[in-house]
């Protein structure tokens, strides 16, 4: 506590001190659900440090890039955990990412005044999938390396600007080495430095209006009447500890018992092997693709598909200013609907895309 | 706790209260110190580089005696390590390991003073890997020559003594 003071006596800490004493949770039956975001970005946490350490000895190239891999998961102490947590990891924390908009959807906390909260968690939400997308192709093998030809490939077919935003991506016209570099780049520098931004806007935000409680639950409460608080430090820091620590049992089990399988080295001369599919979260988009006929009413089914998708996310972005019921402080039906519906799509699509031939 | 809301408690339930407390704290410093030594082993091994596969290397050929004129020199590869070779005035051929004893630097022959000079902070060896003058605390380690085959055909065959 001495070093505090210190501080204390060069820096005036009182405000900080102030906000920590004063920060308080509302209680009430809902309140399970504040506890995602804080499970997010302590996998977010866990994404940066194994990150960090994986760049030890991870070499970015067509040549060594498997090699590097492989050498990190059978020649390095412990490097088959560092690796096995990192891609359990990514995949946990955009499993909780989407469960953490969903539930921020369905409780309607993007209504006034947090719509910028929303806004800039639905970007983080994109990143992370740009995150998964890019950090797929580092191993270099035969699975990733097809995947991001049929994903770039989709980047292709977004009209007028298909052709060039392809040769971005991909840095040139197939995926080559080229398209290595770029994307770890994008993957170790570049999304990372937008990420860390957005975060600590969104967490600047939070802390800045507190918790949001739903509507449901302010509906009941008496004029005048304030619902009970907990304090944020430490009863409430607590329990979110609590919950990071199932994070980490659970993703120490899966990196022990259920290690990533690193496959056979990309070959871009190979056949395309049968079966090859996305990672699961971009299954629901996927198989849609599939689904649209080639031709609908004289636009070519994909261009249609990616327009379709790319609507649907800036109507993502727009929900805060687009629900005005819910900004007036009225129950907005349309959007739990809304919000059910693109549930049942992303759940029912993810599946059947995983089950499809 | 919640039985304190209802009553007073006795000074004697107030004492147990502290220890229970007490021993709450050193429970959960226990498992943060735990879960952190648990991170920092592993962390830690992955952090040391694994020893690299390559076996240590016995005896290399440096090259032929026909490519190295009298009083120069050649570097070569022992193992993954620089060597140097040198073909002295008199034509002996004597190899050394190319790295300087000071600073790891790769030192280089000097045919106007038949001398092995590195480069970095001005260090020089004789031809027989001694130093003769500059910062290097020790001679280069000195390499065992063979010539296989006749004159100057022959390969020079390095190897460590």
């Amino acid at each position: 506590m001495n070093v505090i003071d210190w501080v204390d006596e060069r820096i005036d800490l009182s405000e900080v001190r102030h906000f920590v004493a004063e920060k308080g949770v509302p209680v009430h039956a809902q309140k399970v659900w504040y506890y995602l975001g804080g499970m997010t970005l302590f996998l977010f946490g866990v994404q940066v440090f194994t990150g960090i350490l994986l760049l030890l000895y991870y070499r970015p190239s067509a040549t060594e890039a498997y090699e590097s891999v492989q050498f990190i998961v059978t020649q390095v102490k412990f490097g088959w955990l560092i690796r096995n947590v990192h891609s359990w990891s990514a995949n946990l924390l955009i499993g909780l990412a989407f469960a953490h908009f969903f539930s921020v959807f369905f409780l309607k906390s993007y209504r006034k005044p947090r719509e910028l909260t929303w806004v800039s968690g639905i970007l983080l939400l994109f990143l992370m999938l740009g995150f998964g997308f890019s950090g797929y192709l580092l191993p270099w093998n035969e699975l990733s390396f097809f995947a991001t030809k049929v994903g770039t490939g989709i980047a292709g077919a977004v009209p007028v600007i298909g052709h060039f935003s392809l040769r971005l991506l991909r840095g040139g016209d197939d995926v080559t080495g080229a398209t290595l570099s770029r994307f770890y780049g994008l993957h170790v520098a570049i999304l990372p430095a937008i990420a860390t931004a957005l975060v600590a806007l969104h967490l600047l935000f939070v802390q800045r209006q507190g918790m949001s409680v739903p509507p449901g639950v302010e509906k009941k409460l008496k004029p005048g009447e304030r619902l009970p608080q907990m304090p944020f430090f430490p009863n409430y820091i607590l329990r979110d500890v609590l919950a990071w620590y199932v994070v980490i049992a659970v993703l120490a089990a899966l990196a022990a018992f259920y290690p990533w399988e690193l496959g056979t080295k990309a070959d871009p001369f190979a056949v395309v092997p049968p079966g090859i599919r996305p990672e699961w979260y971009f299954l629901a988009m996927f198989h849609t693709l599939k689904l649209v006929p080639s031709h609908v009413l004289g636009i070519e089914g994909e261009h249609l598909g990616v327009v379709v998708f790319g609507i649907a996310a800036l109507f993502l972005v727009l929900v805060p200013f687009l629900d005005r019921r819910a900004s007036r402080g009225e129950s907005s039906r349309l959007f739990t609907v809304l919000a059910a519906g693109g549930l049942i799509y992303l759940v029912t699509f993810t599946i059947i895309g995983h089950y499809a031939k | 706790m919640i039985a304190s809301d209802k009553a007073p408690l006795p000074v004697a339930a107030n004492a147990t209260e502290f220890d229970r407390r007490r021993f709450l704290d050193a429970l959960l410093t226990v498992g943060f110190v735990s879960t952190a030594a648990a991170i920092a082993y592993p962390v830690g091994r992955y952090l040391v580089p694994p020893e690299s596969g390559e076996p240590v290397t016995a005896s290399v050929v440096a090259g032929h005696v026909k490519a190295l004129r009298p009083n120069s020199a050649a570097i070569f590869k022992f193992g993954s390590k620089p060597g140097i070779v040198v073909r002295t005035g008199d034509g002996d051929v004597r190899a050394f390991s190319a790295v300087c004893s000071h600073l790891d630097c790769t030192v280089q022959f000097k045919s106007d003073t038949s001398q092995l000079w590195c480069a970095c902070h001005n260090g020089t060896y004789d031809l027989g890997g001694n130093v003769v003058s500059g910062p290097p605390p020790r001679g280069l380690e000195k390499f065992v020559v063979n010539l296989r085959g006749e004159g100057d055909d022959a390969e020079i065959v390095v190897s460590r003594a």
